[in-house]
């Protein structure tokens, strides 16, 4: 090597070592805000996570002939079915984003840990599903004159969401790499997260009745155990899923 | 070629005799039981292939996290595999269920947390394989297998657990009359011999398919290579 | 800056790439040509971090791949077939957060300049999915040349380029070299590689099968070059790298 290639190859390794620790959150944080920038735009996501959900609501409502009593006893169960189809929807257009223009090549090649990139995206499908849910809620407490914006009612929905969306992203993460594609979401997702969908159930319908905690808390108890198992699997597997 | 080993011949020879002596104790040996009768004798295959189906979801698993880690095909093969012959026994197991439930529940179906968690079992393995078809990649194949895998033998305890509370907290979705607890609250000596003989043979059956299958898989790869090596 | 030893890469049991060795010195300019299916994207793609090898060592200005992927992942700027761009983003946005992505100081100051050096400026706020092809491309070479990287990695980039995108693209390059950054590029395109490269690789079978430096070479004798060095390896051989000429099953 002659000089001045030592010098470019020393430069180029200085400069390589002085950045390689980014700083994790703002790298987080930067993706979140590269999704909501880009759905604010077109608002694609959560118009149509939005729109399909109120019709699930409708053909329940006429499938179902949610009577005042039949309500009561079927609405977390109506709500949750709800939320977990339009919630395949906007995961799989979420991801759909990355894939279009090979943006998750370009995620990839940044300098970033990968579970940067995971959090980053799972946050984003969780803000945008706890949109959907937040208007979803009072419509609902509208349409049936029932009052869902129950605190604990509203906890279970958020720790819900979070267990779904987290085996959520990661499955439509490997969905979105596959021949089939957004079909293969539903199949892949609905049967890991039956239990949380049941727990979530139950709960949500403990809470609307009115039962004793001591009731609740063995289901409560169920959603954050698979929330935590499955944060912890989905962020240790994610690097099989994008690393070729 | 590579040809198929002495022990799997003789693995074979054992399969089929203690296949046929399993039969024949479950019809000869163990005695009828005196409130369901003959039906009852479905039991014996029934829970055995239950178990086979759940066996191979651990294998799978096994077999998912090792490929993960090591990176080596085989693992792929074993866990393929896995999923395959546990599709067919969780299968047989559920069926077999009906049979016996219809006239002992008056329901070919129930929703008791056994048969849900069967069911579901069943669901994750043909999900697997539907992603599997799915990818072109054999590497990305693998790897996604894997992680299915383990994610499916995440969940599956999970649900049980759910159906168990849910059961709980409904008495009265069926009776006391669970399949478990009558079987093994009354099962006499030669019919506990019957059931852990069959499970034994049950287990036995799948250790021999598994090694089938590997071999078919690996046979399956050789010819690959022959292909590509010709196309050079 | 680049020294690639022995690297295998298989798909499932093909191989595509075998005991490939390439080094390239700091400051060159490698032009990486071959015909389809030769493995020249796959390579890219390995050097790019994106794929890892079946076998063989990788150093990039000295650190190991994949071991330490993300120190060389800092000092490169990467080109691909797809643009690597978000199309509800304006293009300042998409710059705006790959800057973030790589943590570059002053990320305003350098956006407009990657704005102006690509031919964009006048378009900075409007949404990349209203652009064209070579808009597009201009851009994700804008994306590229973000954080002002050592290495650059190119996979045919004039594929879809218009004339003038083309000479802009040149001129990049150009510049890029001459601020002694390596490149590696690969290209279908003989006459543009002997316009800008310092030296001919040609990639065949999974290997480097002939190389040769810009003082022995000349527009002319490059197309003869790389025609031979297709046919000495047997197999394939291709008439002409070029799409538009048939190539010959031998």
């Amino acid at each position: 090597m002659t000089n001045s290639d030592a010098n470019i190859a020393e430069r180029a390794s200085r400069k390589a070592q002085r950045k390689t620790t980014p700083v994790y959150l703002r790298t987080v944080w930067a993706i979140v805000w590269k999704d909501l920038a880009a759905e604010l735009r077109s608002r694609e996501l959560i118009s149509s996570m939005l729109v399909f959900a109120i019709l699930v609501i409708f053909i329940f409502n006429f499938a179902l002939e949610l009577d005042a009593r039949a309500r009561f006893n079927v609405t977390s169960g109506v709500l949750w079915v709800t939320f977990a189809f339009a919630g395949t929807l906007g995961l799989n257009r979420s991801m759909a984003m990355e894939k279009d223009r090979g943006c998750l090549d370009g995620l990839l090649l940044a300098p970033v840990d990968r579970s940067a990139i995971f959090l980053g995206k799972a946050l984003s499908n969780l803000f945008f599903m706890l949109i959907v849910e937040a208007i979803v809620l009072p419509v609902y407490s509208l349409l049936y004159n029932i009052n869902l914006l129950h605190p604990g009612l509203i906890a279970v929905v958020l720790l819900g969401s979070v267990g779904y969306v987290t085996v959520g992203t990661l499955l439509s993460s490997m969905a979105v790499q596959t021949r089939t594609r957004d079909v293969l979401l539903p199949i892949l997702l609905f049967p890991i997260v039956l239990p949380l969908f049941i727990a979530a159930v139950k709960v949500s319908a403990g809470f609307l009745q009115g039962l004793d905690m001591s009731e609740i808390w063995p289901w409560l108890n169920l959603i954050i155990v698979f929330d935590l198992i499955f944060s912890a699997v989905a962020i240790m597997v994610f690097d099989y899923v994008v690393e070729e | 070629m590579e040809a198929k080993p002495r022990l799997l011949t003789i693995l074979d020879g054992v399969t089929v005799v203690m296949l046929i002596i399993a039969t024949g104790m479950v019809f000869f040996y163990a005695p009828v039981e005196a409130v369901m009768g003959l039906v009852q004798k479905v039991f014996y295959f029934h829970v055995a292939a239950g178990w086979v189906g759940m066996l191979s979801f651990l294998v799978a698993a096994g077999a998912g996290i090792a490929y993960l880690w090591k990176g080596n095909r085989k693992w792929d093969v074993v866990g393929m595999a896995s999923v395959e012959l546990g599709l067919v026994f969780a299968f047989i197991n559920v069926v077999t269920g009906s049979i016996w439930a219809r006239p002992i529940w008056n329901a070919w179906w129930t929703w008791d947390p056994r048969l849900t968690t069967a069911t579901i079992m069943l669901l994750i393995y043909a999900a697997y394989l539907m992603l599997r078809s799915g990818i072109e990649d054999p590497d990305r194949r693998a790897r996604f297998g894997a992680i299915y895998a383990i994610l499916g033998f995440l969940s599956v305890p999970l649900t049980f657990l759910s159906a168990r509370l849910f059961r709980g907290i409904h008495p009265v979705v069926i009776g006391s009359n669970q399949p478990g607890a009558e079987g093994q609250f009354d099962m006499t000596a030669l019919m506990l011999q019957t059931f852990l003989f069959s499970l034994l043979t049950f287990t036995i059956i799948f250790i021999d398919l598994l090694w089938h299958r590997i071999r078919l898989g690996r046979l399956q790869d050789r010819i690959e290579q022959m292909k590509l090596e010709l196309n050079l | 800056m680049i020294e690639v030893r022995r690297l295998t890469k298989r798909f499932g049991l093909k191989t595509v790439l075998k005991d490939l060795d390439f080094h390239v010195q700091a400051g060159e300019f490698v032009a990486l040509l071959g015909p389809n299916g030769a493995g020249k994207t796959t390579f890219l793609r390995i050097l790019a971090s994106l794929s890892r090898p079946a076998m063989g060592e990788i150093r990039i200005a000295g650190f190991r791949l994949p071991q330490q992927a993300t120190a060389i992942r800092h000092i490169l700027g990467v080109v691909s077939h797809q643009p690597l761009l978000y199309g509800d983003l304006t293009a300042e946005e998409n710059l705006h957060f790959y800057g973030k992505m790589y943590g570059i100081d002053l990320p305003e100051k350098r956006i407009r300049e990657v704005l102006d050096l690509v031919g964009l400026s006048l378009r900075s706020r409007d949404l990349v999915r209203t652009f064209s092809r070579g808009m597009q491309q201009r851009l994700a070479i804008g994306r590229a040349v973000l954080h002002d990287p050592e290495v650059m990695l190119l996979d045919e980039p004039h594929t879809g380029l218009d004339q003038d995108a083309s000479i802009m693209l040149d001129g990049v390059l150009r510049e890029v070299a001459a601020r002694g950054r390596t490149v590696v590029m690969t290209s279908h395109d003989l006459a543009r590689a002997a316009d800008l490269a310092s030296r001919f690789d040609v990639i065949s079978r999974g290997k480097i099968v002939a190389s040769a430096g810009r003082a022995e070479m000349s527009a002319e004798r490059l197309p003869v070059f790389y025609r031979e060095a297709i046919s000495e390896t047997g197999g394939r051989a291709a008439a002409s790298p070029d799409h538009s000429i048939h190539r010959v099953q031998v």
